[in-house]
């Protein structure tokens, strides 16, 4: 009878180390995810600001430009109507988590700088505007801008690879399926960007 | 425009870094087209030196003949990041590029110098500094006001401490802990020689901890170039040509 019990007891005490054992892989593994995805959704919100910035930079280029009177009318409006749409389109943090939103707000983004693109090679028609001062000083602020969403969704898409692989993973995969850390998107490159828009004159 | 520098950073994937022509720096002026001469090139190199040392901001400049159809701004921005110019506490770094033969230049600043170097202040430093002088082919002339424009915004903005400042701010309470436990140690310690065997070793691991100050020791006056602090960029900047 003694040795049933130490038998009984050693398989116990066998099962309880292995159920330890599988409760700290499992919240090792949790507790990674969680890391790597706070520096995702960090990355993600460096990303938001830049095109907000970008977005706060426009009012002031667009008075700048309308100062001059015969300006093309179109590329302006242009302008303001993209912007209009991107600043209508809500940004929560699940935008990272809906990959038909993420989609979305590149599209928005990506017509948006389409816009401005074609509002700056038509004022190289404008040595006046130009020249203006006040107006070099806002062109080197969009032109900062957009150098620098460039850089962090770079710097994002980094993240978010190291985060994909690592939930991709076997076996820790499967820690990431049952507590829902889903694949997060990539910012790619829209359809079309490699052509320079042509402005007719 | 915008698109190009989007397709340009987002069609590169992270691996296609790893090759590319990126020199590793060692000087704070290099100029690998021979168009400045060495005494020139080594009153830029005293000057970015020099402010480096009483700042700990780091300005390196580099003049390249050719981007050989590559994107300015990404080379910029690869360069500054590979190199870490700039500390890494602080991100204190700008590197000044100028593409000789393609007529461009770019001042790429570090996130640390983001406040006083904008985007629109480098943009103003290069049209009304340097490229005045560069479209009369004064090269030096251009990339000296420009440098010297460059560091009038950014001094003032970050101090050098002092290598002993800072070991006794950092070391201070670390030593003391030390000196605590060699203490206790040698009260409980028995035979005299382990004693001074582990003594002799506490202190000579914290003397050699004494040598191993970052980048600014006092003692690089002379002698050695430049080395990057760890400092990060996040693409900020301008950019020009002439």
């Amino acid at each position: 009878m003694k040795k049933g019990l130490i038998i009984g007891l050693s398989i116990a005490g066998g099962i309880i180390v292995l159920l330890l054992i599988l409760y700290s892989w499992i919240v090792g593994g949790y507790n990674s995810f969680v890391s790597m995805d706070e520096e995702v959704k960090k990355s993600w919100s460096q990303v938001e600001n830049l095109y907000q910035r970008r977005m706060d930079l426009i009012p002031n280029l667009v008075n700048t430009v309308k100062g001059y009177a015969n300006f093309e009318q179109k590329t302006l409006t242009d302008v303001i109507s993209a912007r209009s749409r991107a600043s209508q389109f809500n940004i929560t943090p699940e935008v990272l988590n809906d990959p038909k939103a993420f989609q979305k707000f590149q599209q928005v983004q990506g017509e948006l700088s389409g816009a401005l693109s074609r509002l700056m090679v038509t004022v190289e028609n404008y040595p006046q505007l130009k020249a203006n001062e006040n107006f070099l000083q806002l062109q080197s602020q969009l032109e900062g801008t957009e150098n620098r969403i460039a850089v962090e969704r770079m710097k994002f898409n980094e993240t978010a690879k190291v985060y994909n692989t690592a939930v991709k993973q076997f076996p820790k995969a499967m820690i990431a399926n049952f507590f829902g850390f889903r694949e997060k998107p990539y910012f790619s490159a829209l359809a079309g960007a490699d052509v320079a828009p042509k402005v007719e004159f | 425009m915008w698109l190009k520098y989007l397709l340009l950073f987002l069609l590169l994937l992270p691996d296609a870094f790893a090759s590319g022509n990126y020199p590793a720096l060692s000087k704070y002026a290099t100029d690998l087209t021979g168009t400045l001469s060495q005494s020139e090139l080594n009153s830029l190199e005293q000057k970015l030196r020099t402010f480096f040392d009483s700042t700990s901001t780091q300005i390196v400049f580099l003049m390249i003949p050719s981007l050989d159809g590559g994107s300015l701004e990404e080379y910029s921005y690869e360069v500054a990041a590979r190199n870490k110019i700039g500390t890494k506490e602080n991100n204190n770094g700008a590197l000044f590029l100028v593409v000789k033969n393609d007529r461009q230049l770019r001042i790429e600043v570090g996130y640390g110098l983001e406040g006083v170097l904008t985007d629109a202040t480098s943009s103003y430093i290069i049209r009304n500094e340097v490229v005045p002088s560069f479209k009369n082919d004064n090269y030096f002339e251009g990339i000296n006001l420009g440098i010297n424009a460059i560091i009038a915004v950014t001094a003032g903005e970050y101090k050098q401490i002092k290598d002993k400042d800072k070991k006794s701010g950092k070391g201070f309470p670390f030593q003391i802990i030390m000196f605590i436990i060699i203490a206790i140690i040698s009260m409980i310690g028995g035979r005299g020689r382990g004693r001074g065997l582990l003594i002799g070793g506490v202190l000579g691991s914290m003397a050699g901890s004494r040598g191993g100050s970052f980048g600014g020791s006092s003692g690089g006056g002379s002698f050695g170039g430049f080395s990057g602090g760890g400092g990060s960029f996040g693409g900020g900047g301008a950019s020009g040509s002439w």
